[in-house]
């Protein structure tokens, strides 16, 4: 499997960066070429700045009557569930009316809107999905020259809770803690991009002609398995250089990075996780160590699970959780909705605006971290109670570099989710013209968003 | 030949969705055997599971070597880790955790405190860089890593490799160990490469040890093994015998027992199982390490030690217990350690059902699910499928667990048997899992639920029950869960689904373990000696086994 996304184009910014004069290999950032190939430069700050992009994700969508804005464009009203999402408005637009088209086939609870959603076709199960999810396409676009291709995160303690998939069987687990992740980026292996000194590590040099001789396995091995297993052989080699690509990275001084601070380890992740105000806790303090990675340049890409499809959210002490809420409880006739799903939705949408927070918090150039950012959060179902994959809910944040316009509600109506993954791509300037299949094909971007 | 159905169940989100939809829902069942024949090329590439990992480590370098860090996570496909072995690559995340618990070993490996015993020679005055001793080190090593002998080539290359790097480095032990770091890094050891997957591949003798090996032990061959297959002695069937007879009667045997059964029961769920520890205070993460351990060391009690009927899982009132489990099972621990405890005759407690392992695997954080025991049942004993429920579904009246007229899971469940759709596969799941309703959600007796006496009665098929001891009993006289058993066995000692022409092996192997009086032994033998001839041209193959008769091949 060598997939066309993967050539990593470089080129050598020279520029004043941090004030001295330096030539710098760096990967050319697709998301600053538009469709002709011409370069729209980012213009925050003194220099380029590498514009990210993640997804973020939380299980059994919302009630749409409580969620849905009424108005459409800038300024819109924020319904009851959205209401926590009041401080960070200006930077969210929110995106209704996108469907999952089953087309015949059937709906599998929590699954066939989420693969839908994320491969731009419904599966009934993940191992069947046809293609790989929208981000791993995107972070292998733009992922290059930062230390980390993607960072894979879930708040849930549960590295299995990912919806990044290469294929059915390659899944990008996730960092599960908020101590984790902290090792994982300020660990042993960081290299602090402000620090004045730098002098390559000959232990990285080692590590990469060690992993070199390792490659040059690749020809004895392959003449030693059956055809069908080439291809997880090819994959476990494609992982290899990447390694080795990191390892070079190393031994560059990092350029500089003007809002890395080196945070405070977190302590560990205690309690119940299920519990949903410990996970607004362990997913507010992850969010704010990802957008530290993100502003040290660690990573471009990221995923975010907030909960798991068929939400896992429970309230400590009670029997029954969420998402057996959702099916279960009886719509209460006074309000007109069912009062505990719409308490966890609400929860939900808070944990969202403190994702969104953390990223507006830092500053970065003229702006902030968010402004050179782009995520798409989205759910596995619209309205749980029966599975709707209508109309599933999808935010967006962030300027993405000064090329995508936020705070606008944009109402479709009926029209394919594989819209919002194309745009996706578009935005971030990988290549497609068209994406999803089958019945979910589209050429059309949400080109609303658009600058 | 309907399609083959896989399912993701180690993405647990995932799988969560399905199965605690399931948790009283509705659920179709589409009339499908786990893992039925499948028509591509059987894989030859399988990835060592975390357990399999570690025990390699443990066993080469000794137990004291610290694996620290988190695996990529392996794959269940059809209820089995074993099958998702070879489906999975390594990701370019995986890779880099790969390399970090490599390097981690590596170092422990040549530290000052094991050097002399583990590498046993440096730099010295006849060898001043140390290359003799790199190349007699990692010739050692690499036979045992890579389960097989490294061409002299291949040993040249990794000791000039470690002599380079620990010129860069200024140490030698720190060059020798990067070297070690990319051999535990590389394919060769992280997958298990069996050339009988090749168009008219042939095994070879150390293709033989590694398939004896992990499925005895568990865990990489030894010494003694790659020593056999080194004279030729595996290719010829007594030679076969010979090792298989010594691995069989070693005490890593267990492992080899623990790790199918850990396997098909899905105990390493229980790592990250949790309970809301508000309504089962008695519940805790011990309680679930201990729980795994007790199952584990019973199934060991009976199948190894006593070498009994494997049927009597399902029966036996003798239980592995420990003080952590006393709360569970409310019963008076004595002493620290572990020992059998017998349950009286007539106590609701026999057999595996009645575990807390099984029970709090296959419920909710808060409350039991008839329908996930149920479907437990129904796919990991009987080899059935139970799909997900369809999406549009009514379950208010199911999990109202304060519903005033409806007060037991089993009122709340019928509710919903009366929809017809709903009922299709409710009716094949929830009177099993009901049979178990006197046990809570973290495996706890109750007698009553609501102060309303827990009815228990229900049939397996047409076969009426009173209680988990009696559906036990119902499992225990089953040949359909004999026969999925050995089935079972069969998919985890290949790694795959069967195919078409399997099955013919597959009957063969049921009538053997028939023949045994159902001894586990006797399956693990077979398969065993199976595993250790196919692929090898005619001569040896199914030389003991004779010519089985085609209706037999046919599965049942």
């Amino acid at each position: 499997m060598t997939p066309s996304w993967t050539s990593r184009r470089r080129f050598i910014l020279r520029g004043l960066l941090g004030g001295a004069g330096i030539g710098v290999g760096l990967p050319l950032l697709d998301a600053f070429l538009d469709n002709n190939g011409e370069a729209v430069a980012a213009t925050l700050g003194g220099g380029r700045l590498p514009v990210r992009f993640g997804t973020w994700f939380w299980g059994c969508g919302m009630i749409p009557d409580r969620w849905v804005p009424k108005s459409t464009g800038v300024d819109y009203d924020l319904p009851p569930q959205l209401a926590p999402i009041k401080a960070v408005q200006p930077n969210v637009s929110i995106l209704s009316g996108f469907d999952v088209v089953l087309d015949g086939k059937g709906n599998l609870p929590h699954i066939s809107g989420n693969t839908a959603v994320r491969t731009g076709a419904p599966a009934d199960i993940w191992q069947a999905i046809q293609a790989p999810t929208f981000d791993v396409l995107i972070s292998d676009a733009i992922g290059a020259g930062s230390y980390f291709r993607s960072l894979d995160l879930s708040a849930d303690g549960d590295p299995r809770t990912s919806y990044s998939l290469r294929n059915g069987s390659s899944l990008n687990a996730a960092i599960p803690t908020a101590a984790e992740l902290y090792a994982k980026i300020f660990g042993g292996d960081f290299h602090d991009p402000n620090k004045a000194d730098f002098k390559p590590d000959p232990r990285f040099l080692v590590r990469k002609s060690v992993l070199s001789g390792v490659g040059e396995q690749r020809r004895a091995l392959a003449a030693r398995v059956g055809v069908g297993d080439r291809a997880r052989l090819d994959e476990y080699f494609t992982s290899l250089r990447e390694l080795e690509g990191k390892l070079a990275l190393q031994l560059q001084k990092p350029p500089p990075a003007e809002a890395c601070v080196i945070p405070q380890a977190p302590g560990r992740s205690g309690g119940d996780l299920t519990d949903v105000d410990a996970r607004r806790t362990h997913h507010r303090i992850m969010a704010q160590l990802l957008a530290m990675a993100l502003a040290c340049n660690q990573t471009r890409a990221f995923n975010m699970v907030f909960s798991t499809a068929a939400s896992d959210l429970r309230q400590a002490g009670d029997t029954t959780g969420y998402h057996q809420s959702t099916h279960e409880e009886l719509i209460d006739r006074k309000v007109g909705y069912q009062p505990t799903v719409d308490h966890f939705a609400t929860r939900s949408m808070e944990a969202w605006a403190d994702f969104v927070s953390a990223l507006a918090a830092v500053k970065e150039g003229d702006g902030t971290l968010l402004d050179n950012t782009l995520v798409v959060a989205h759910s596995d179902v619209s309205y749980a109670k029966n599975h709707d994959v209508s109309g599933i809910p999808v935010m967006l944040a962030g300027r993405a570099g000064g090329k995508v316009r936020t705070g606008r509600h944009i109402r479709a109506s009926g029209e394919p989710i594989s819209r919002v993954g194309l745009t996706m791509l578009q935005a971030m300037g990988v290549p497609e013209e068209s994406w999803g299949a089958d019945a979910m094909r589209t050429k059309r971007p949400v080109s609303e968003i658009f600058v | 030949m309907s399609r083959l159905i896989v399912r993701l169940r180690r993405i647990a989100p995932l799988v969560l969705a399905g199965v605690v939809a399931a948790g009283g829902g509705a659920i179709m069942l589409r009339a499908a055997n786990a893992g039925e024949p499948q028509e591509t090329a059987p894989s030859g590439l399988r990835r060592l599971t975390e357990a399999e990992y570690r025990n390699a480590i443990g066993d080469i370098f000794g137990r004291d070597i610290e694996v620290a860090g988190r695996f990529e996570p392996d794959l269940r496909v059809e209820g089995l880790l074993a099958v998702g072995a070879s489906r999975v690559s390594v990701t370019r995340g995986g890779l880099e955790q790969y390399e970090d618990i490599a390097r981690n070993v590596a170092r422990q490996v040549t530290d000052a405190g094991r050097r002399d015993k583990l590498v046993g020679c440096g730099p010295s005055e006849e060898d001043v860089k140390g290359l003799r001793c790199a190349h007699a080190f990692l010739t050692r090593i690499g036979l045992r890593l890579y389960r097989r002998p490294l061409a002299r080539r291949e040993a040249d290359a990794l000791a000039a490799s470690a002599v380079d790097a620990a010129g860069r480095l200024g140490d030698f032990h720190a060059g020798l160990a990067a070297v070690l770091a990319g051999m535990l890094t590389s394919p060769e050891f992280l997958f298990r490469i069996d050339g009988a997957a090749l168009a008219g591949g042939q095994l070879d003798g150390y293709a033989k040890a590694s398939r004896l090996s992990f499925l005895l032990w568990n865990t990489t061959p030894d010494d003694e093994l790659l020593a056999a297959a080194g004279r030729g002695e595996l290719d010829a069937p007594a030679g076969v015998v010979r090792q298989v007879d010594r691995l069989m009667s070693s005490p890593r045997y267990r492992d080899g027992v623990r790790a199918f059964f850990t396997d098909l029961l899905q105990l390493d769920e229980l790592g990250a199982l949790s309970k809301d520890t508000l309504i089962y205070p008695a519940f805790t993460p011990a309680t679930a390490e201990a729980a795994r351990e007790q199952t584990l060391r019973t199934i060991t009690d009976l199948l190894v030690d006593r070498d009994g009927d494997t049927r009597d899982l399902f029966t036996s009132r003798r239980i592995a217990m420990t003080r952590e489990l006393g709360p569970v099972y409310d019963i008076p621990v004595r002493g620290a350690g572990w020992y059998v405890h017998e349950f009286p005759a007539g106590d609701p407690r026999a057999g595996l059902l009645t575990q807390a392992s099984f029970l709090a695997l296959h419920a909710h954080p808060g409350r039991t699910s008839p329908t996930l025991r149920g479907k437990a049942i129904r796919e990991i004993f009987l080899c059935e499928k139970v799909p997900s429920p369809p999406a549009n579904v009514n379950f208010a009246v199911v999990q109202d667990v304060n519903n005033p007229t409806l007060k037991t899971t089993r009122a709340r469940l019928q509710a919903h048997l009366d929809d017809e759709e709903c009922a299709s596969c409710h009716k094949r799941t929830d009177p099993l899992g009901l049979g178990l309703e006197q046990f809570d959600g973290a495996g706890q007796f109750r007698a009553t639920e609501h102060d309303e006496l827990i009815d228990v009665t229900g049939k397996l098929d047409a076969i009426a029950f009173d209680g988990a001891a009696e559906l036990g009993q119902r499992l225990h006289d089953s040949p359909e869960a004999s026969a999925c058993l050995v089935r079972t066995a069969w998919r985890y000692a290949n790694g795959r689904d069967p195919r078409a022409d399997d099955l013919l092996d597959i009957a063969r192997l049921n009538r053997t373990f028939v023949g045994a009086s159902y001894r586990f032994s006797a399956l693990m033998r077979s398969l065993a000696l199976e595993r250790a001839t196919d692929g090898t041209p005619a001569a040896g193959r199914h030389a003991a086994g004779g010519k089985a008769s085609k209706s037999a091949g046919k599965f049942s």
